[in-house]
């Protein structure tokens, strides 16, 4: 209705405006005579009042039933516990009591002042145990109709036929035995088979946006895990990559698998908004197969680390550090003074509670053996000394601790077969100005763990790397002063000397600053990266002999494959040129290269280890020869087809070359009077055609010598 | 007439050749002709018809004469009043054209060093080259102060006298705000091939000014095309180019066909062919700018050698301290000069094992 029909309106039934009070004008409640309200305030406040609800209200179940006397008693104890957790509002515990009885009916409705609080006050307190028969069972009010209409009866969930999986191991099978690895540049990820014999890779499976950080191969290689916003996510399969589960983590950042790929653990973390806070922290462990999210953690940065300096900012990763061995059944974090050791049947702490160690700094499990060692450092000024042990889980027994003094700083080695453990040890000098470092040996697999100190040659150089060989007994140290520092090679045991470790070689003025052995051991690249832009040398620790000197320009990254037999040296993109990578055959004659720009990762897919006895890897081994021949002819048939091949392209090109240059020269021919027009007359084109590029064989007879050969009788 | 020919005991670098199949690596070893005339960064490097004298530009204001054989500088050409950034000779080696940043383009006489005419613009003078014939000359020019990029063609005369300066015809680039950094004639005079910052190829039609044709963005280059050069016989030509996998393409000059691309990792600031073998040559290196104090083998000043029908790289000339700007092949074939941003022109002679290559 126009204004102006309204005056009409008003003037036609005698209605002076001046003269009426609105606000004096009551409609009849839920009466607007057909006409909105434009006032979308209205609406607004109904919404909202109807969104509070009773979200920040919960139902505690299994209190204890008492009497009216006990009444207030068990009021205190509930409240004690929940204003722990939250602030509860006034008169906002309400525990019913029955009527009749007076007792009370064994639940309770606690209203908090948000729903945050009544969420976390229900997550944390559910399964509280109050006493042995009374273990809280919560849940937020909300929930209740969805509970309520749970069905009584129980319905055996239908069985569903076997979907046969696909064989995720499946890549194992190559019939060339060729090895898979992952690279991430620009926006794709791309996985590839390392065709060495026909020197390219050959792609097995390429996605764009396949992930929104990074990916990684399960320690067995059968999963490839990528990252997203939602969660992490798990390909696998056969023939290419599909995806085989979800596990949903909001903003995951950082993910771990356990070394038997049975559990993935998944850390977010999320900056606090006042810097002097710790970040936040969360932690979710999940099966791998199922997909089912076995425990969570939550807390602050600070329960998760150590502290100290560079603890601030974050936990360092892993945070859960996984017990060596196939079976993963303990993992254990390391937290201010204490370890936590958690055993995966219950995912609780083992025995129910952590174990003290006053100081801790640094744990490491045995990679085979569920064996922890730790680290203390000095304290009280040197008063009490800096301590390695060794303790046995879960029993938590110390089979062996050493007492060290003066010490500066401590780092451990496994050796990946687990049976040794090398500590480094940096010690003050006499002045404490400066320090020196020397080696702690543990022998495990020994009676009584016999340990043996080793010392450099020159006590004062510095440790620059140090790498255990691969399931043998031997280790290598770069030491000395940069930029030639020397390498020096130990064992274990030698044949003359099988209890005590002995040195085999020191190589002097090396450029190397990174140890790399192969898998199988016996090879070792000396890689000088970063500041040495490259350098690697290809090592041979049996032979003591270098087999190859090389480079790989400005090379960030070395990676051997899972087989020990070729090797990727990357630059990656935080150098600005020549991203890409190289393989290399395990003496250091290269393979192929790509280049890519944007390269990011390269990751080699690992191998499960072999099912074939020591004795039989030996065996074959020794009878090398007999299984190399089949593998040799392959070889020779597929560099033959190679060249076939290539020969065959090139001749194309030159074709196709010839093609181009005979229309040239014929369309030059056409056109050469028109150019001589233009050119006044002159003849000039006899020059362009005088020099020609042709081959020439020639043969030269050297020497021709006569020899009688005597026919025997 | 000062005589500088720098021929330093102890530089030496190397042709790596890699014979492809066997992974052998032969080196041949020829010492270069460091020719050091220049101040400032060189630009463009022309040999003329006979191959026996080579004109450089630079950024200093002399573009210079030098003998081709042994590097001895005959003169200079002083006039222009700002960086100098082409140059063409005529046939019969008697005129040279420059074009300048000081808006203008000089015809010059090759043998008095005097100047015959200046071609007067309102911005820099980026390119020229003459026609077929040497009676028209192409000269592009940047923008400059709301005068956008152009291509002029000039009509030059058999005797300076009768010289004027006005243009047969302006070609406007779509894209004015974008220098066009090449333009070259193509055969018979009938056609202009330009390429420039807008990273596309264009053919124009001479007589009446139309775009014929222009380069498919999937196809070409991605980034700024710094160099052009062409056969002798105009029937293909190179281009070099900025972009990220830093590629120099050759084209069929009539149709416009994309036939070779080479890559490399480094930014293409120079293109030359060999007239002899089937081999052209890139040079650049990691912008000047960028280059970083690491290492001089990061910035990758090389001038890298690839077979032209294989697309594949057989070898590498080391020696610039700085990107190489500019490169040129003698006539002959026989040997090659480079100019780099370090101020030097460093002239090779090949050695015997050169033309022996193979792959």
């Amino acid at each position: 209705m126009e204004v102006v029909d309204i005056d009409a309106r008003a003037a036609k039934l005698g209605i002076n405006w001046s003269q009426v009070n609105f606000d004096s004008i009551q409609l009849p409640p839920g009466e607007d005579f057909g006409i909105e309200s434009d006032d979308e305030a209205v609406y607004h406040d109904d919404q909202s009042e109807f969104d509070t609800g009773f979200g920040n209200i919960i139902v505690v179940d299994h209190l204890p039933v008492v009497p009216k006397e006990k009444f207030e008693k068990l009021e205190g104890v509930v409240k004690k516990i929940y204003n722990q957790l939250g602030v509860i509002k006034e008169n906002g515990l309400w525990m019913p009591v029955d009527p009749d009885t007076k007792m009370t009916l064994g639940y309770c409705f606690i209203e908090f002042n948000t729903p945050q609080e009544a969420q976390n006050a229900k997550e944390k307190s559910h399964g509280y145990k109050l006493d042995k028969s009374h273990i809280f069972a919560v849940n937020m009010f909300d929930d209740f109709d969805r509970l309520m209409n749970v069905r009584e009866e129980w319905e055996p969930p239908q069985a569903r036929p076997y979907v046969p999986g696909e064989n995720l191991q499946k890549w194992l099978t190559d019939d060339k035995a060729r090895d898979q690895l992952v690279i991430r540049s620009g926006p794709d990820t791309e996985v590839y088979w390392n065709d060495a014999r026909q020197k390219k890779p050959e792609p097995v499976h390429k996605r764009p946006y396949w992930t929104e950080s990074y990916v990684q191969w399960s320690p067995l290689g059968t999963y490839l895990v990528t990252l997203h916003k939602q969660g992490a996510a798990v390909w696998g399969g056969a023939d290419t990559f599909t995806r085989l589960m979800r596990y949903q983590h909001s903003m995951v950042k950082l993910v771990d698998f356990s070394p038997g790929e049975k559990y993935l653990v998944t850390y977010h973390s999320q900056e606090p908004s006042n810097p002097r806070d710790a970040s936040k922290v969360e932690i979710k462990v999940f099966d791998v197969r199922t997909g089912r999210m076995m425990r969570d953690f939550k807390g602050s940065a600070d329960e998760f680390s150590i502290g100290g300096p560079g603890g601030v900012a974050g936990a360092s990763w892993p945070v859960f550090r996984w017990a060596g061995g196939k079976d993963d059944k303990y993992f254990a974090k390391l937290s201010k003074n204490t370890i936590s050791v958690y055993e995966t049947e219950t995912f609780s702490l083992i025995d129910k509670k952590s174990m003290k160690v006053d100081n801790v700094v640094d744990i490491c499990w045995s990679p085979t053996d569920s064996i922890l060692s730790l680290f203390v450092p000095e304290q009280g000024g040197g008063n009490q000394p800096a301590k390695v042990a060794l303790v046995q889980i879960p029993s938590k027994v110390e089979l062996r601790q050493k007492n060290l003094f003066s010490v500066s700083d401590c780092k451990m080695y496994w050796q990946s077969s687990g049976e040794y453990l090398a500590v480094k040890v940096d010690r003050y000098t006499k002045t404490k100005k400066s320090t020196y470092s020397g080696f702690e040996l543990f022998r495990i697999k020994e009676r009584d763990i016999p340990i043996e100190v080793l010392e450099l040659d020159n006590k004062n150089d510095k440790i620059i790397a140090f790498a255990w060989e691969p399931k043998g007994h031997r280790f290598a140290v770069i030491h000395g002063d940069q930029p030639r520092p020397d390498v020096s090679f130990y064992s274990m045991k030698t044949t003359q000397n099988t209890g005590r470790v002995s040195k085999l070689a020191t190589l002097k003025a090396k450029q190397a600053n990174a140890l790399f052995w192969s898998p199988t051991g016996k090879y070792i690249i000396l890689a000088g990266l970063k500041g040495f832009n490259g350098q690697l040398e290809f090592f041979n620790v049996d032979e003591l002999e270098t087999m190859a000197t090389a480079e790989h320009f400005m090379a960030t990254d070395i990676e051997w494959d899972p087989t020990g037999r070729y090797v990727a040296t990357a630059v990656t993109s935080v150098h600005e040129m020549e991203n890409g990578f190289t393989i290399w055959s395990f003496n250091g004659i290269v393979i192929y290269r790509i280049l890519k720009d944007h390269f990011f990762q390269l990751a080699w897919r690992p191998r499960p280890p072999s099912f074939l006895t020591a004795e039989k890897e030996e065996e074959i081994a020794k009878n090398l020869k007999k299984y190399s021949k089949k593998y040799e002819a392959e070889d020779q048939d597929v560099s033959l087809l190679l060249s076939e091949q290539d020969r065959e392209k090139r001749k194309a090109l030159k074709d196709e070359w010839e093609k181009w240059v005979m229309q040239w020269k014929a369309l030059h021919e056409e056109e050469k009077l028109a150019r001589q027009n233009l050119r006044d007359g002159e003849v000039s084109d006899v020059e362009e055609d005088e020099y020609e590029a042709k081959e020439v064989e020639f043969e030269d007879l050297i020497d021709v010598t006569e020899e009688i050969v005597q026919e025997s009788m | 007439m000062t005589m500088e020919c720098v021929n330093p005991e102890g530089l030496r670098l190397d042709v790596r050749q890699i014979q492809n199949s066997s992974h052998q690596t032969l080196e041949t070893r020829m010492t270069p002709i460091l020719m050091k005339g220049h101040e400032r960064p060189l630009t463009f490097l022309r040999y003329n018809r006979d191959g026996d004298l080579l004109f450089s530009c630079a950024k200093d204001h002399t573009p210079t004469l030098w003998l081709a054989h042994n590097g001895e500088r005959l003169g200079t050409y002083r006039g222009h009043n700002g960086a100098v950034s082409c140059c063409d000779v005529s046939r019969d080696s008697s005129r040279l054209i420059t074009g300048s940043a000081d808006q203008t383009a000089k015809l010059w006489d090759v043998k008095s060093g005097k100047q015959l005419f200046t071609f007067n613009f309102g911005s820099s003078a980026r390119s020229v080259d003459f026609s077929v014939g040497d009676h028209l000359a192409v000269i592009t020019t940047d923008h400059f102060m709301g005068v956008s990029s152009a291509i002029h063609v000039k009509r030059i005369a058999e005797d300076p006298q009768d010289q004027v300066g006005d243009s047969v015809l302006v070609l406007q680039s779509p894209d004015g705000k974008k220098k066009i950094n090449r333009a070259v004639w193509g055969p018979l005079n009938q056609t202009i091939v330009s390429g420039g910052e807008d990273t596309v190829i264009r053919i124009w039609d001479t007589e009446t000014g139309k775009l014929l044709k222009q380069s498919d963005v999937e196809v070409g280059h991605k980034e700024a095309i710094t160099s052009l050069c062409k056969a002798a016989d105009d029937s293909h030509f190179l281009t070099g180019s900025h972009d990220k996998t830093a590629k120099a393409c050759l084209w069929d000059m009539r149709s416009l066909t994309l036939i070779k691309s080479y890559t490399t990792v480094v930014p293409v600031n120079a293109v030359a062919m060999s007239p002899l073998l089937n081999h052209v040559v890139l040079g650049g290196g990691q912008d000047a700018s960028a280059v970083t104090t690491t290492d001089h083998r990061a910035g990758k000043f090389e001038a890298k050698f690839y077979d032209t029908i294989l697309e594949e790289e057989i070898g590498g000339v080391k020696g610039h301290f700085g990107p190489i700007n500019a490169l040129a092949f003698n006539p002959d074939g026989k040997s090659f000069s480079s100019g780099g941003e370090d101020g030097y022109v460093r002239l090779h002679h090949f050695d015997s094992n050169y033309f022996n290559i193979k792959i």
